[in-house]
Formats: C-alpha cells, sequence, structure tokens
C-alpha cells in the first residue's frame, strides 16, 4: 500500500502536466456527449437542460416525418461519396507526376503552390468563388460568358448548378493536402523496383501500374475506408460559406452539419436540430466501428484500434 | 527509354503547371479585385488585370483602422495565445501518454483516443459553453471551444515522443537528480522541435482561420476577428440584397458598408500573413502532413 503510494507520488509531476489537457477534453469533448440526451428533452430554458421534461423520440419523429430528414442524408452522402471518389482519382495522378518531376526545386514549388488552398479560410474561398460567380460583376457573368454569347446566369439563386460546383471547390481546396499524403507513401517506395523494371525493360507507365499503384494501395485504401468512416459529416465551412447560406439552394447544398446549425442558431428548434445531431453522432461512430472493422480485415497496422 | 522519360517529365510538368495555375487564379481575381477602382469593378466587373489601378480599397482600410485594425488585433492576439497554449498542453499530455509506466496509463489514453471516435456535436456544445461555462460574448469564445487541443495532435505528439526520445537518455537525466519538469522542458521539448512546428503551424493556421467560433458565439461586434468581420461583411450584403428585392428599398443602409473593391482588400489583408509565412515552413509542414497523416 504503502509502496504504490509513493509510488505514485514519484509520478505526480507527470500526472500534473497531463492535468490541463485532461480537463479540457473532459469540458470540451465528454460533457457535450452527455448532452446528447438532449435530443429526448423538450428543452424548456425556464427549467434548465437537465431538468426539462422527457419527450421520448417525439424529435425524431418530427424529424423524420419531413422531408428535411432525406433530403441532408442523400446530400451529406452523395457530396461526400464524390469527394472520396474524385479527390482520390486525381490526388494519386498528381502525387505521381510529382514523382515523375526530377527538378526539386520546381516539384517543391508544385507542391507549394497546390498547398495554398488548403491553408485558407472558408469565408475567403467563398470571397473568391463569389469573384467568379457573383451576379452583376462576377468574372463569369460579366466577362467569360458575354464572350462565349451565353447569358448570365444567377449562380446563388439556382441549385442544379451547385453540386458541380461544391465539388470543383472541394477538389481545388484538397488536392494539394492529400497528394501530399501519396506523394510521402510514393517516395517511400524501395528505388530497387524501379531500377530492376527499368533493366527489364519496362516503360514508365508500366512501372506505375505494376509497382508504384499496387505499393501504395494500402495507403489508398486505409484512407479511403477512413474517409468512408467520416462520411456522415461534412465541411461545415464549405456547404454554409461557399453557398452564402442561401436558401433557394438548401436542395442541393443542405447537409447535416448545416442543418443541425441553422436548427439551432436561425430557426430555434432546439429539439429537431439535436435530434438531427444525434443521428448524426450515432451513425457516424458505427461507421467509423465498421470501417476500422474492414481495415484491420485489410492490413492490421493500418486499424486505428 | 531515356525518350519515354523525357516525355514523362514534360508531361508531367505541363499538367503540374496548369494545376497550379488553377489553384492561384482565384488569388489573382481578388488582389486585381482589390487593386482596382471601384467604377471600373461596377462596370466591368472583375478582372485578372486591373482595368483602372487604384489604391482606393486599402485607403478605405487605413481610414477604419478603428474597425479592421481591431478586428486584426483579435485575431493576431488569439493566434498567438491559442497556439502557445496549445501545443504546450498538447505536449505535456502527450508527453505524459508517452511515460507508459505511470498508473491509469491504459485509461488516459483510451480516454484521448476516444473523442476522436465519438462527439456530442454541435448543440450540447453549444449549451455546455453557453449555459455551463458562459462563453458567449467573452475573448474565451474565440479560444477555447474545439480550436484550444485536439485528440489527433495529442496522439501524434506522443508516438513521436515515443519513436524518437530514448528512454535511457530520461533515465540517466533522473539518476543526475533532474526533476521531471525539467527533463520535460530542457530536454524533452528541445528534442522535439519538429513536431513542435508541425502541430504549432496547424493549430496557428487553425486559429488565424477560424471563423466557426464567432460565428456561434460571437454577437458583439467589439470581439469580431478579421475573418468574422469577412464573414459578417458579406451577409449583411446578402441580407440587403434580400431586403431590397423584397422591399425596394435598401440604399440607405447600403452607403455604411464597404464597396466590392473594399470588401476584396480586407480578404486580401486576410490571407497575406499565411500566403507570406507559410513558404518558409513549408518543409516542416510537408513533413507533418506525411508523418500524421500516414502513421497517425
Amino acid at each position: 500500500m504503502k509502496k504504490t503510494l509513493s509510488r505514485n507520488k514519484a509520478y505526480l509531476p507527470i500526472l500534473v502536466m497531463m492535468l490541463p489537457g485532461m480537463v479540457y477534453l473532459l469540458i470540451n469533448n465528454y460533457l457535450p456527449m452527455a448532452g446528447l440526451v438532449i435530443a429526448f428533452k423538450n428543452i424548456d430554458y425556464s427549467k434548465g437542460i437537465w431538468a426539462s421534461d422527457w419527450n421520448g423520440f417525439t424529435n425524431f419523429k418530427f424529424l423524420f416525418q419531413t422531408n428535411d430528414a432525406y433530403v441532408i442524408t442523400r446530400n451529406t452522402l452523395l457530396y461526400n461519396g464524390a469527394f472520396i471518389v474524385i479527390g482520390l482519382i486525381c490526388a494519386v495522378g498528381v502525387a505521381i507526376l510529382l514523382n515523375e518531376v526530377r527538378n526539386r526545386f520546381m516539384s517543391r514549388l508544385y507542391q507549394t503552390v497546390m498547398l495554398l488552398p488548403f491553408l485558407i479560410s472558408m469565408v475567403i474561398v467563398s470571397y473568391l468563388v463569389f469573384g467568379f460567380l457573383g451576379e452583376d460583376q462576377g468574372y463569369l457573368n460579366h466577362t467569360l460568358l458575354p464572350k462565349l454569347g451565353l447569358e448570365p446566369i444567377s449562380w446563388y439563386m439556382e441549385p442544379k448548378y451547385w453540386p458541380y460546383i461544391l465539388v470543383l471547390v472541394n477538389l481545388w481546396k484538397s488536392i494539394g493536402f492529400n497528394c501530399v499524403i501519396y506523394l510521402a507513401s510514393i517516395i517511400g517506395i524501395d528505388q530497387e523496383y524501379y531500377e530492376a523494371a527499368t533493366l527489364d525493360g519496362a516503360s514508365r507507365w508500366q512501372q506505375i501500374r505494376k509497382i508504384t499503384l499496387p505499393l501504395i494501395s494500402p495507403v489508398i485504401i486505409t484512407l479511403t475506408l477512413l474517409a468512408i468512416g467520416r462520411i456522415f459529416y461534412s465541411d461545415f465551412g464549405l456547404f454554409y460559406q461557399v453557398p452564402m447560406n442561401s436558401g433557394m439552394l438548401y436542395d442541393t447544398t443542405n447537409v447535416i452539419d448545416t442543418y443541425v446549425f441553422r436548427g439551432l442558431l436561425q430557426n430555434n428548434d432546439i429539439g429537431m436540430s439535436s435530434a438531427a445531431g444525434f443521428y448524426q453522432s450515432v451513425v457516424g461512430f458505427v461507421l467509423v466501428i465498421l470501417t476500422n472493422y474492414a481495415v484491420r480485415k485489410f492490413s492490421k497496422d493500418n486499424a486505428l484500434f | 527509354m531515356n525518350q519515354d522519360k523525357g516525355i514523362w517529365q514534360w508531361v508531367s510538368h505541363i499538367i503540374l503547371a496548369v494545376f497550379c495555375i488553377l489553384c492561384i487564379i482565384p488569388f489573382v481575381l481578388l488582389v486585381s479585385a482589390s487593386l482596382s477602382s471601384e467604377d471600373s469593378i461596377l462596370q466591368n466587373g472583375y478582372a485578372f488585370l486591373p482595368k483602372v489601378f487604384s489604391l482606393d480599397a486599402y485607403e478605405y482600410l487605413t481610414g477604419n483602422m478603428s474597425v479592421i485594425g481591431r478586428a486584426y488585433g483579435i485575431t493576431v492576439i488569439v493566434t498567438a495565445i491559442g497556439t502557445a497554449v496549445s501545443l504546450l498542453m498538447t505536449a505535456m499530455l502527450g508527453y505524459g501518454l508517452s511515460r507508459k509506466e505511470i498508473p491509469g496509463y491504459k485509461l488516459y489514453t483510451f480516454l484521448v483516443f476516444f473523442t476522436l471516435l465519438f462527439n456530442g456535436g454541435l448543440v450540447p456544445t453549444y449549451l455546455v459553453y453557453t449555459q455551463m461555462f458562459d462563453v458567449k460574448n467573452t475573448l474565451w469564445a474565440l479560444l477555447i471551444p474545439g480550436l484550444l487541443m485536439n485528440g489527433f495532435n495529442v496522439l501524434l505528439a506522443r508516438s513521436f515522443f515515443i519513436n524518437t526520445i530514448p528512454g535511457p537518455v530520461l533515465e540517466s537525466a533522473k539518476i543526475d537528480g533532474a526533476g521531471e519538469y525539467r527533463i520535460f522542458f530542457q530536454m524533452v521539448l528541445p528534442l522535439s522541435l519538429p513536431i513542435m512546428a508541425t502541430i504549432g503551424l496547424f493549430t496557428g493556421i487553425m486559429y488565424w482561420n477560424d471563423w466557426n467560433n464567432g460565428l456561434i458565439y460571437i454577437t458583439d461586434q467589439k470581439l469580431y476577428s478579421i475573418q468574422i468581420l469577412l464573414n459578417q461583411i458579406m451577409q449583411n450584403i446578402e441580407a440587403l440584397k434580400t431586403a431590397s428585392s423584397a422591399y425596394g428599398d435598401a440604399s440607405a443602409n447600403a452607403a455604411e458598408l464597404p464597396g466590392e473593391t473594399a470588401r476584396m482588400a480586407i480578404a486580401v489583408i486576410g490571407v497575406l500573413p499565411i500566403m507570406i509565412a507559410y513558404p518558409f515552413f513549408q518543409r516542416f509542414f510537408v513533413k507533418g502532413i506525411a508523418g500524421g497523416a500516414v502513421k497517425g
């Protein structure tokens, strides 16, 4: 007894160092988890959160009776699905090309430039998009479309264009980051494979298909599975800022994250909003567990747990 | 065969150069708009080269230093404090978790890791911070919720400590009589510069770019950071547009909002520090992304 106590005492300085971080996680991450019960309550601020009446699944009933539940689930899944597929193809392609560049300075220059969009905030991105799509002064409406003999388009009022716009913006913003990850694993491939292949007379294209792609496929599969695990969460900024929260566009821009946000802060509909949040957290959690299981089956080293 | 390589070189350079131009072009449009005269934007729209060059937009900025300077100051303060505190907390927790002999080691590690898998979501988080901690309209709101520390960075730091700081070094320091704090601050931290630089850069950029916390927790204009200010300006203009089409007059209020070019100038000064600082840190950043994302 005394021994364990003195042993614990020796570690006290370390435990003290860990304290601020653990307290922060408790406040920022664990308290809100307990707050998930809000989805089952009829929130009445005069009674406080914990003392408010329970109302079972009423919030969920309201949520799933509306068309909203269908639209936000569909949008969230389709957008994230498109981001995963298109992002993967482009990032791997660009990473392979980057690896071909022998000039180190140019290679670094390309990487630097392509990472820039990743570093700026979505507010700024919305300004950039507005520069192109703005109704009166935007580059497309004012310069490009007239040159092509086309009529100006009210981009921020036409839902049908937004799936393409959002996919493009997302690709633009994320490609640099994703391709650096793939580039790192390509650089890690043993050069001897390539030397042997060259001696055997394999062309560059054959080398890419037979050496590079198979050898980075574990990374590709792991990252893709992890992205699928997060398919219920979307980049709030992309779907809120870039379409400028335009109500006309909700049909093709509303995702679970923006729906929860609007329910909470704009429509004051805490019940429905927290039900949607609960739906997202729980389905998201199940998806992460399932994908981790899949990653583990595929390659044990890359599984999270 | 050599020819084959040469063709690949050319094709790669051309495709990558096109990609890079596409990445940079929107910034050119933004900067060009901020350097154009207001009239030329209204008449000719945005263009890649200013049709009529003018610094009026930047004069507007200097003329509105009370608002813009303040927002800039808030951004700088929040970024500096947030990044410093975040780094210290992340390093200390990560270091603790790298010492597998501490009591409760498994539990702590699991508690950190679990935050990566599951979260309460926006509504409960919002209620915790507004009802229990009352951060609404305080500087705390820009510093603490969501941004201060995350499990991913802690685990990143932890695996760096485990992999690069040899246990015997710590042991011998202890035998020489160094206390835990001394070991951490005088030995571990200096040896961990690469990972600290990476995490610091990630966190700094996150704080600089944050508009989300401002949108959720801040309504007091005095606490607007530069990103929140940009967000508000854009939203107000959209609101005015809807109002003017509904009621037919919003021109009275419109005068108070900065013009097209001035808005673009504020956006330019919002990204400028990142664009200037980032190339110097690029080495760390790319290494950090590569190491962190693949290895986890």
